[in-house]
């Protein structure tokens, strides 16, 4: 559905709108780029065995080799990796990693129109705009061993646009592909939007979907002020367009079977390249979703009926797809909490699904299904070194994360958290005020309940 | 704070009394001040207490027994029968016993049913629907009269997916949007179709109150009280002040009960055979000089089953089981838990008890968490996945709680990860003791210690044998006893046991069939 070939040639138009920030700076005067070799680690890289006592060199911010028992070349930085598994850096979807900082607190929230009387189409809402690359989430996503994250507005019925970020950096360069897809919630948050019903939903897309189409061969009309009524924005009908034109896929959160097979068709009907999240009850239509070459992103653990739109959820839903031969990419389910993929992804191997199709859908199949392949998700020559080291099977969650590199650049395993933890990794230097002992009184001696007559 | 003149024990019993007998009390003799019956409420009556069990004589022979008591058995039997674990050690020393069902766990783990403090599973199920929002009681902020039990659906599927994870025991709580929350109820991990066909033996009454952003958020919103940190810190005290004064008001119930059957046992004493027709009529007896007719029996304060909870509480009957995210709010809890004499027994998410490890320590609270929740709420930023790791290394009792339906279903990974942190950072924490997170201290923080969480003799026979290493993400629960009796077996039931709700949820999943005649349908 989704050709790499098509959007990358669509991402290099994108790229010509899009601000000088986001794009690749040349250097006017080129300094030596430094080089680095991880030797001795054990390469996974989701085709297939590990390549044992593998050396990969960096030189600047992209692999130049990968090779077992390779000697680092003379002058590089060696990193020995001995006894460290290695892999390309994890890559997040689906959540609003840099658009909220604490989930409850409306303030620090940019995921998306608030307020009773937010519009449920914001196409053009674009996540871009208000990512934060300094949000206090982003080095703890890092000890998980992510290094890229979509991230994804929400809310309403079709939240808007999601960006494509490494998760290092201080400045809106972290924004690595500003407009990466169009997302749509045809699912109960999104249905309460569109008033209610699925059918309401549906017809709206169809509206959209006919106006947008009408529009991109309109635009002079349009600005004449003869185009018929339509409701919503000028640049949300292009937002609308640029998916229409494959520019970028189309993420459509949904859940049950029958809107999942629905949405297909839509999908189809509309020519959009569509990519199912969600997809509570996709195993039940494995088979058409296989067929129909859609790719999807499944939340592993979820397994309860936890409302009627997903009565039939399962802890194997990844594993059925997967087997179906339907590429499977994995998600956990908040920002806060998306250093846990790798749990997320350890469960789908539990439930059966082949362990490195669980590894490629946490890096090389995002970064495809994204059409940023070319960059990410796999630890080859010509690629970013986004790159994590880890102490053993990176799904085990008694494995740490040794290392992390982001763009040939090494980022130090700290964070908020760590921060905190060395504050009082003893207490015999933390802040105490008046009290020696605690800060509390001292639990009497005696209950309080004393017997009147002592 | 508060004076008293009777154990609670009496006063009980004189309640027990006072519900008992509705007229006059004359002619009836009064316990005895040794009276030691249980501080039954009404409810409490019916409850079972002594079950007997009858499970089968079951060998697990071969597998890594982990006793969450010290001990990593390499090779290791455990032997139990009628509810209760009768051998546990090397399989050098345990003798299999004669007629026993031998299960061969080689190359499994085997350890105690993983209990879990904090669930809302049957008063929030799923699905999540309007209807089945009964898990708080939010149109007032103390409410200790109401129970989680009168809540509890037993046909939520979460329950059956839980069992299926090798969770053996839960506390089913209220929710957190009022300060007192109720009554929480124990629940051993047998499915049923009433509540109280699933709520443990004997288990201790346990109170569920919340501290912090989501009772002042909840009453806040509606421009009520409490909006703020002081309003609830005040509504603690209010809600403590009236049991206190509640207990008071029955004590000096008892005390003038206790001289008014003083009087009426002189004026009997001096009338002696003339009682009967004194019960007839009074005027009989008036023209008696030494003992003067002491009139109906003083009527007991009415009774309020809210009051009584926290009154219990401060007596130490109830587990505490407080809600409390920051490190200077638990002080503060503590502190006026003092202030009034009751025990908090375990602080439930407490994302910052790292911070006062050293005080809770001294006050021997436990601490119900996670191992990596965090800053989804102001309260919750501070949280550091390192906090069951230094709480141990402190001496605190830690427990890793779920809080959630999907969460219950993987606390030994959650273990792993809690204990994994702390190694990183230089903090040893054995296998051993991180089990004791799942099992042992959740039992210690429910009451039940006694009875639960080790793979010792003498203890329930809740056990799990596990595919691999309870630690590793790759591992399932292979079979799940609960009180000695197989309540999952994943070769037999696959991926959990299904609740009523489940049932007929997809009769056509392939859809139609052609007809035979041994495909019709309608009566057999």
């Amino acid at each position: 559905m989704i050709t790499t070939t098509k959007l990358a040639l669509s991402l290099a138009i994108v790229f010509v709108a899009l601000p000088a920030s986001a794009q690749p700076r040349p250097r006017v005067v080129a300094p030596p780029l430094p080089v680095f070799a991880i030797t001795g680690a054990r390469l996974r890289t989701g085709d297939g065995p590990a390549l044992e006592n593998a050396t990969v060199v960096v030189r600047g911010e992209r692999i130049v080799s990968v090779g077992a028992g390779a000697a680092a070349p003379s002058g590089a930085t060696v990193l020995d990796a001995s006894g460290l598994t290695l892999t390309a850096g994890l890559i997040s979807l689906m959540t609003p990693i840099g658009l909220a900082e604490i989930e409850l607190e409306s303030s620090t929230r940019d995921t998306g129109h608030e307020g009773d009387d937010a519009d449920a189409i914001r196409a053009a809402f674009s996540a871009a705009d208000g990512y934060n690359p300094l949000s206090v989430l982003i080095p703890v996503a890092r000890l998980g061993g992510l290094t890229t994250a979509l991230s994804v507005p929400d809310g309403g019925f079709i939240p808007g646009t999601s960006a494509w970020v490494d998760l290092a950096g201080r400045t809106p360069a972290s924004v690595r592909e500003p407009v990466a897809a169009l997302h749509i919630n045809f699912d109960d948050e999104g249905f309460t939007a569109e008033h209610g019903a699925r059918s309401a939903a549906m017809l709206a897309l169809r509206e959209l979907f006919d106006d947008a189409r009408l529009y991109a061969r309109s635009r002079a009309q349009y600005d004449r002020g003869e185009f018929r009524d339509t409701d919503v924005s000028r640049l949300d009908l292009e937002r609308v367009v640029m998916a229409l034109n494959h520019e970028i896929p189309v993420v459509v959160r949904t859940a049950r079977s029958t809107d999942i097979v629905r949405v297909i068709a839509l999908a189809a009907e509309y020519g959009l390249a569509l990519v199912l999240a969600g997809a509570e009850e996709g195993w039940m239509v494995a088979q058409e979703i296989a067929d129909a070459h859609v790719p999807v992103i499944v939340e592993p653990l979820a397994d309860l009926p936890t409302r009627f739109s997903a009565i039939h959820q399962r802890y194997d839903n990844a594993a059925l797809l997967s087997s179906h031969g339907v590429d499977v990419m994995l998600m956990a389910p908040g920002a806060w909490d998306i250093r846990n993929l790798r749990q997320e992804a350890g469960n789908a191997v539990a439930a059966g699904m082949d362990w490195d199709a669980a590894l490629r859908g946490v890096t090389s199949l995002p970064a495809r299904v994204f059409g940023m392949d070319a960059d990410y998700g796999s630890v080859a020559p010509g690629k970013l070194a986004n790159l994590v080291l880890w102490s053993g099977d990176p799904f085990e969650l008694t494995t740490a994360v040794r290392r992390v590199i982001v763009r040939g650049g090494e980022l130090p395993l700290r964070s908020r958290q760590t921060e905190l933890f060395e504050r009082y990794r003893t207490l015999e230097t933390t802040h105490r005020g008046y009290r020696e002992d605690f800060a509390v009184h001292a639990a009497p001696s005696e209950p309080e309940l004393v017997d009147e007559d002592d | 704070m508060t004076t008293r003149t009777l154990p609670l024990s009496l006063l009980i019993s004189l309640l027990g009394l006072a519900a008992g007998c509705g007229g006059s009390h004359h002619g009836r003799t009064l316990p005895g001040g040794e009276t030691a019956s249980l501080p039954l409420l009404p409810w409490q009556a019916g409850r079972p207490r002594a079950p007997t069990i009858e499970s089968p004589l079951v060998a697990l022979v071969g597998g890594t027994v982990m006793t969450a008591a010290g001990q990593v058995i390499p090779n290791g039997v455990v032997v139990f029968e009628d509810g209760l674990i009768v051998a546990v050690g090397s399989a050098d020393d345990i003798a299999i016993p004669d007629g026993a069902t031998v299960m061969d766990a080689h190359g499994r783990f085997v350890t105690p049913g993983v209990i879990d403090t904090h669930s809302h599973m049957g008063v929030y199920p799923v699905p999540g629907l309007s209807a089945h929002d009964d898990g708080n009681e939010a149109t007032d902020p103390v409410t200790p009269q109401v129970r989680a039990i009168d809540s509890f659906w037993p046909q939520d599927p979460s329950l059956a997916r839980a069992i299926a994870a090798g969770v053996t025991t839960i506390e089913v709580l209220p929710g957190s949007a009022n300060l007192i929350g109720g009554a929480g109820e124990i629940f051993h991990m047998h499915l049923g179709r009433t509540a109280t066909e699933m709520e443990f033996p004997g288990a201790p009454d346990t109170m569920k109150m919340a501290c912090g952003e989501n009772p002042k958020r909840v009453y806040g919103e509606r421009h009520t009280f409490p909006s703020t940190r002081m309003g609830n810190m005040a509504g603690y005290r209010i809600a403590f002040q009236h049991a206190a004064e509640y207990g008071t008001a029955w004590a000096h119930w008892q005390e003038e009960r206790q001289a008014w059957q003083g009087n009426q046992d002189r004026w009997e004493s001096a009338h002696g055979e003339q009682l009967q027709s004194i019960d007839a009529g009074r005027d009989a007896a008036s023209s008696e000089d030494d003992a003067e007719d002491p009139g109906p029996a003083p009527a007991p304060p009415a009774r309020d089953f809210g009051l009584e909870l926290l009154l219990g509480a401060i007596e130490g009957r109830v587990m505490v089981q407080m809600h409390c995210y920051r490190a200077d709010e638990m002080a503060r809890m503590i502190e006026i838990s003092h202030e009034f004499g009751f025990r908090i027994r375990s602080f439930h998410h407490a994302v910052e008890a790292y911070k006062i490890r050293d005080l809770l320590a001294a006050e021997d609270i436990s601490i119900s968490t996670w191992a990596d929740w965090w800053g989804f709420k102001a309260e919750a930023f501070d949280a550091i996945p390192e906090n069951l790791a230094l709480l141990t290394q402190a001496g605190v009792r830690g427990v890793v709680h779920s809080d959630s339906e999907m969460l219950v279903q993987r606390l030994p990974q959650e273990a792993a990860k809690a204990m994994t942190a702390g190694r990183e950072h230089g903090i040893e924490v054995t296998e051993d003791q991180a089990l004791r997170w799942l099992t042992a201290n959740p039992a210690w923080t429910l009451g039940l210690d006694d009875r639960l969480g080790t793979l010792e003799v003498g203890r329930i026979a809740d056990v799990v044998v596990w595919s691999g290493s309870p630690f590793s993400v790759y591992t399932h629960a292979d079979l799940v006893y609960v009180d000695g009796i197989l309540e999952h077996d994943r070769a037999r039931d696959g991926a959990a046991p299904i609740t009523d709700f489940e049932v007929g949820l997809d009769l056509e999943p392939e859809g139609p069939v052609p007809p035979s005649p041994t495909t019709a349908g309608g009566a057999r």
